[in-house]
């Protein structure tokens, strides 16, 4: 809006734009974010470059060497010849995660914005509350509830408990709250039951939303380590944090194929944000600047 | 929503639905749909937030072993917290790295936000892109990698420190002594959530009335000034929750060092953190009434920490907000 605004304007003839001052006032700006950027990716940088070196390469040449090299991807598949399993598993929860989480907070976000019941107040310090209590406080007698429903050690013990995102609940009824009644009662009046409403009607118009949520939700389930690590005691169920933290013990010395190990480890993530890149910013600050 | 509880019709003019049950019918579903919607979300929380948290005051009163041999111990659990001394480690460490993350963490959001705000700026995406990546690589990818940043005579941090001032030691061991092992840790999660906050703080700036710069320009308030008088208000919500969600975030801080440390609290316990005391004591060793009882402290914390914030910045504010 601003943008549009500004590009409306007249341009101030004499243009300010060319005094030294303000050219060097800008060259400085660029020079400051450029140079923060650059810091920024070197770790990120050398990563790939660790990982396609030859692992003798590794502290001979600050980033790339002279070769590349598969060695420490091969390294990787002799050591560590579970680690398909693992990035097969780590796919398989995290996407099971996205698909409940979205359904049921996408459903109480719609609920929260367009209708007016009792107890919705209640509802909503329900969901501060979850907020601001740390998880490690429930940890404890959550596993011990988990071991009773024979939950632990299977994955269903990480996705049953976390299939409803109070902050996606949030961002949907922050994205939905707009959504004219209007257009619910069409659809109501042409039949539609509240459900149909909320599927044929209000997802759609929510598309941006829910890419911006698949990819926090795949992000933040894909990264959890601790209770992973405190609930899966079989290797052959292994999420990739719980086999890198791991690897860092087994094989210290083994830098390349530590990093071949990271590199493939972030790669999918990198991949979906990279698609979904303008959503994802779009819908982390939805909630905080309109809330 | 007025429209079809005084009977609706279809846009022919019929009515859509005749007679008067199954009108009632659907009233009661639209009545009802809510709460089903948020029943998930009820069900869920009360199966395994609500209990487990009214459970996880009763455990804390208990010895355990494993998930089923209990042993009340009243407020013993409690009293062994804060008399032993690894857990007063484990809060002056976690403690220091909160501060010294917080705020070198939060001004240069803030800066780099404000670089990258101004309007002459090309290129504002490639940058936020730049700036915002490393949040996508998890807390235990961010610990190898940073190992072995770290590495001695030969990581690329003490190389690069070393080029700029030649007198820094190539051998200096970032994870193997004791007093190197917070400012590494504080390095490693300044590049993880610097950009992140910046995001924040960009969307804030962007959302300021740009008229009252005009208008304080106008009244000749230079740079500084307007920074004082139209940035800070004008993003004082946005600023606290960052400030808040970041100190909560620090305060967890677990996987970082875990990892970065092999699976250890690092020389001298310099990398113990609250919750890698509560792991280790709660899960490793099998306490899980100890464990309830590091959590709870730790919320008690948290809580404590984050009111304290709310209630100061929202004094310095004013009448504003």
């Amino acid at each position: 809006m601003i943008q549009e605004i500004e590009a409306l304007r007249p341009r101030r003839r004499g243009s300010a734009g060319r005094r030294p001052a303000v050219i060097a006032g800008r060259l400085a700006t660029l020079l400051a974010l450029t140079a923060f950027s650059a810091l920024t990716l070197v770790p990120l940088v050398w990563l790939v470059a660790a990982a396609l070196k030859r692992p003798d390469d590794l502290f001979h040449y600050t980033f790339f060497g002279p070769r590349l090299s598969g060695q420490n991807f091969t390294d990787l598949a002799t050591k560590v010849p579970e680690f398909g399993r693992y990035v097969l598993n780590s796919l398989f929860i995290s996407s099971s995660i996205v698909v409940v989480q979205l359904f049921f907070s996408s459903l109480a976000g719609f609920a929260l914005a367009k209708y007016d019941f009792k107890g919705k107040s209640l509802v909503m310090i329900l969901m501060l509350a979850t907020i601001l209590l740390p998880g490690q406080v429930t940890m404890a007698p959550l596993y011990e509830l988990l071991c009773r429903m024979r939950f632990v050690d299977s994955y269903l013990g990480l996705i049953v408990p976390g299939a409803v995102s109070v902050f996606g609940i949030f961002l949907f009824r922050q994205a939905m709250l707009p959504i004219p009644d209007d257009l619910l009662d069409a659809a109501r009046i042409d039949g539609c039951s509240e459900f149909r409403t909320y599927l044929n009607i209000v997802m759609p118009v929510s598309r941006p939303m829910i890419g911006a949520f698949c990819l926090i939700s795949f992000l933040g389930s894909w990264n959890s380590f601790l209770w992973p690590q405190i609930l899966l005691h079989n290797s052959m169920r292994f999420t990739l944090p719980i086999a890198l933290n791991q690897m860092v013990g087994m094989y210290q010395q083994s830098y390349g194929m530590l990093m071949a190990g990271t590199l493939l480890s972030i790669l999918p993530v990198m991949a979906l944000f990279l698609l979904l890149q303008k959503e994802f910013v779009a819908g982390l600050t939805t909630g905080a600047v309109k809330g | 929503m007025t429209t079809f509880r005084s009977g609706w019709r279809r846009a022919d003019g019929s009515a859509a639905l005749s007679g008067s049950a199954t009108r009632g019918t659907f009233r009661f579903q639209w009545r009802l749909a809510p709460y089903l919607f948020v029943s998930p979300f009820l069900i869920l929380f009360a199966v395994f937030g609500l209990y487990p948290l009214v459970k996880s005051i009763v455990l804390s009163l208990y010895a355990t072993n494993g998930p089923r041999d209990h042993v009340f111990v009243g407020l013993s659990n409690y009293r062994f917290l804060f008399t032993d001394p690894d857990f007063g480690v484990a809060v002056r460490n976690t403690a220091l790295y909160t501060f010294w993350t917080v705020f070198l963490q939060l001004p240069l959001s803030l800066g780099l936000a404000i670089l990258l705000s101004q309007k002459w700026l090309k290129g504002r995406s490639w940058f936020r892109l730049a700036f915002f990546s490393p949040q996508l690589v998890g807390q235990v990818f961010v610990g190898v990698i940073f190992m072995v940043l770290y590495v001695p005579q030969y990581g690329l941090v003490n190389h690069a420190i070393h080029t700029v001032h030649a007198g820094f030691p190539l051998d200096t061991k970032w994870l193997g002594d004791a007093r190197l092992v917070m400012p590494a840790l504080v390095l490693a999660s300044l590049w993880m959530y610097v950009g992140f906050n910046m995001i924040y703080f960009l969307a804030a700036l962007q959302a300021v009335d740009r008229q009252l710069y005009e208008a304080a320009m106008v009244d000749g308030a230079n740079g500084w000034q307007q920074f004082l008088a139209v940035t800070l208000p004008g993003i004082k919500p946005v600023a606290v929750y960052v400030l808040v969600m970041a100190t909560i975030g620090s305060l967890q801080l677990f996987e970082l060092p875990y990892t970065m440390l092999q699976q250890s609290a690092g020389p001298d316990k310099s990398g113990l953190t609250i919750v890698m005391y509560l792991y280790q004591n709660g899960f490793i060793s099998g306490d899980l009434g100890y464990a309830s009882a590091v959590g709870w402290t730790l919320a008690l914390g948290i809580l404590i920490v984050s009111l304290v914030q709310m209630r100061v910045t929202g004094a310095w504010g004013g009448a504003k907000t």
